[in-house]
């Protein structure tokens, strides 16, 4: 197998003196879905942070595409070819719906079909609608599909989503769901954070479980689905 | 700031018309000065107490560009890029070592650059005040009606500033890079999360905001006195407009520009003579002043007590 598209190693973080995590490895290859899972607080989020270059590492080694990212701008990380798709979803509420999408367009890695306006509101038709509406005017779902939406504007390779079907109603979240499984199949490598177990372990080809700041187990759908211990013991409330 | 003309013993229309346009022209200079403020504050958490230096240096290099080619024109022209050239270089220099330090620092360092700076313009120019002439197109007045008559140069700072405020409008509003402006001021971190370099964004705001605020200084310097220490006043008042508009918001640093430069004025007027329909003559002669310098503080106030992010919040989500 080729070297992984993301690939990080002895990831060490934290906020201030406190240290979050402990030494996180995580791979993700070309065209793979990887779920990172974990109950609240387990440094999730952290690790986006970190990877993103939001928050300084303490230590570790990050790679995209064999190039080192580590501890870089995060303009420089998200130009590499990572589309985020942020917890809380950080819609910017004073552009509207169609801004959100152009503001931080790009089209860097040339892929081959790249993602271009037309293309978001056919792929997600709310946005369409709402194109003149302010960030801040629409629904926690039509948020949603737009975070989604500004993140593959930027025509990445690796589509990182962290929480995006928190709080949202359950049709919606079966939206979510299905605009994913078609990246998928288009061929997009997603990481992707969520509490959903049933719907990861349709999604995933990969489960990653955090706990305290480390990989404390990690496993194919099959291998998650058929170890009720490990859900037991990390997942439920 | 800007002179005033005699408040008169009575409230005539005339007057009040007069001591209206002073106020917008005081309005649209404010906004000048605001708009970068405000855009600086927004976008990088940066208060930038030497944003007045930038608004006293256009009117030294308007008045340097004046004696240089002997043409208004040229001088105001001139000074645009010159301001941008040094509020760019003070960025690069010291500013942007300033970021991550928290407000207290920055409040204490660029207030250093304050004094500094007026320091240096008195050895560069001289402590003396200088001045340059209005240019002959635009002096003298025009009758606005019966018996009233207002200077033409007036009507062009008003005139220039409206159209600066249009510009403004329109690129950030209309372009692309000013999306990104508005997206920044409201979260920095996520317009780099998704592939900006926000430092390279951050430069260019701050280059036209001293650019801009060159520019209010260089549209007075024929009218004003132009010495050290000039921006500070003014300064004062745009921390007080961007409050009002609401951190970050270009629209609400225009509206709240105007809003301050009219009461200021308006209350300088006649404050003492509103007084005196309730009070006796000899208490409001003396309470008068006092308050007319109070007035924009009040507003202050009232704005912040029923929206405490100011008119046009652009910071936070909702
Ligand atoms: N900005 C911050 N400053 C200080 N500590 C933080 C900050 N954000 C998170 N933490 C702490 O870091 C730890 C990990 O938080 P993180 O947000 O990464 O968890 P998570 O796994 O994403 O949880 P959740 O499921 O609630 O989103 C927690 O103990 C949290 O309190
Ligand atoms: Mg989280």
């Amino acid at each position: 197998m080729s070297a992984p598209l993301l690939a990080i190693s002895g990831l060490a973080a934290g906020y201030g003196g406190s240290q979050v995590l402990f030494g996180v490895d995580l791979d993700v290859s070309a065209g793979e879905v990887v779920s990172l899972m974990g109950r609240n607080g387990m440094g999730k989020t952290t690790t986006v942070r970190a990877l993103m270059g939001l928050i300084p590492l303490q230590a570790g080694q990050i790679r995209f595409e064999g190039r080192p990212i580590a501890s870089a701008p995060p303009f420089r990380i998200a130009r590499s070819g990572i589309g985020l798709v942020p917890e809380g979803r950080q819609i910017f509420p004073t552009l509207t719906v169609e801004e959100n999408l152009i503001a931080t367009a790009a089209h860097r890695n040339g892929g081959a079909q790249a993602w271009t306006l037309a293309r978001i509101y056919a792929f997600l038709p709310r946005l369409a609608e709402r194109r003149r509406h302010m960030g801040n005017q629409i629904s926690g779902g039509e948020q949603q599909m737009l975070a989604i939406g500004r993140a593959l504007m930027t025509n990445p390779k690796l589509l990182i989503l962290d929480e995006a079907t928190e709080g949202l109603a359950p049709l919606i979240r079966q939206e979510i769901w299905d605009r994913l499984a078609t990246l998928k199949r288009e061929g997009l490598a997603i990481l992707v954070i969520d509490r959903t177990v049933d719907a990861l372990l349709r999604l995933s080809d990969r489960h990653l479980i955090l706990e305290k700041g480390r990989i404390v187990w990690q496993g194919s759908s099959q291998a998650l689905a058929s170890d009720p211990v490990a859900r037991d013991r990390y997942l439920s409330v | 700031m800007c002179e005033r003309a005699d408040p008169g013993d009575t409230m005539s229309t005339p007057l009040f018309v007069v001591q209206l346009f002073n106020g917008l022209q005081l309005g649209v200079l404010l906004f000048l000065v605001a708009a970068g403020l405000t855009l600086v504050f927004g976008v990088m958490d940066f208060i930038n107490l030497a944003h007045g230096v930038q608004y006293m240096l256009g009117a030294y290099l308007a008045v340097t560009f004046y004696r240089l080619t002997g043409s208004f024109f040229a001088s105001v022209l001139l000074a645009l890029p010159a301001s941008m050239v040094f509020g760019l270089a003070l960025e690069v220099a010291i500013f942007r070592h300033l970021y991550e330090r928290d407000h207290l620092e920055q409040v204490l360092a660029t207030f250093g650059v304050i004094l500094f700076l007026n320091q240096g313009v008195k050895i560069v120019w001289g402590a003396a005040p200088l001045n340059m002439p209005i240019p002959d197109i635009l002096s003298g007045s025009i009758p606005l009606m019966e018996g009233l008559r207002y200077p033409v140069y007036r009507f062009a700072i008003i005139a220039a500033g409206l159209a600066v405020a249009v510009a403004l409008y329109v690129f950030v509003t209309a372009t692309r890079v000013g999306m990104l402006v508005r997206a920044g001021a409201t979260n920095a971190p996520m317009v780099s999360a998704l592939g900006v370099d926000i430092k390279r964004l951050f430069m260019i705001v701050f280059g036209f905001g001293a650019m801009l605020a060159g520019f209010a200084g260089a549209m007075v310097a024929p009218i004003l006195s132009v010495e050290p220490g000039m921006g500070d006043q003014i300064l004062i008042l745009a921390f007080v407009v961007i409050v009002i508009g609401g951190i970050g918001s270009i629209r609400g640093a225009f509206i709240a520009a105007l809003l301050v430069g009219v009461i200021d004025t308006l209350g300088r007027s006649f404050m003492t003579d509103m007084l005196r329909l309730v009070l006796a003559p000899s208490t409001a002669r003396v309470i008068g002043p006092a308050l007319a310098s109070m007035t924009i503080y009040l507003l202050m106030a009232i704005v912040l007590a029923v929206r405490p992010a100011g008119l046009f919040p652009a910071k936070g989500r909702a």
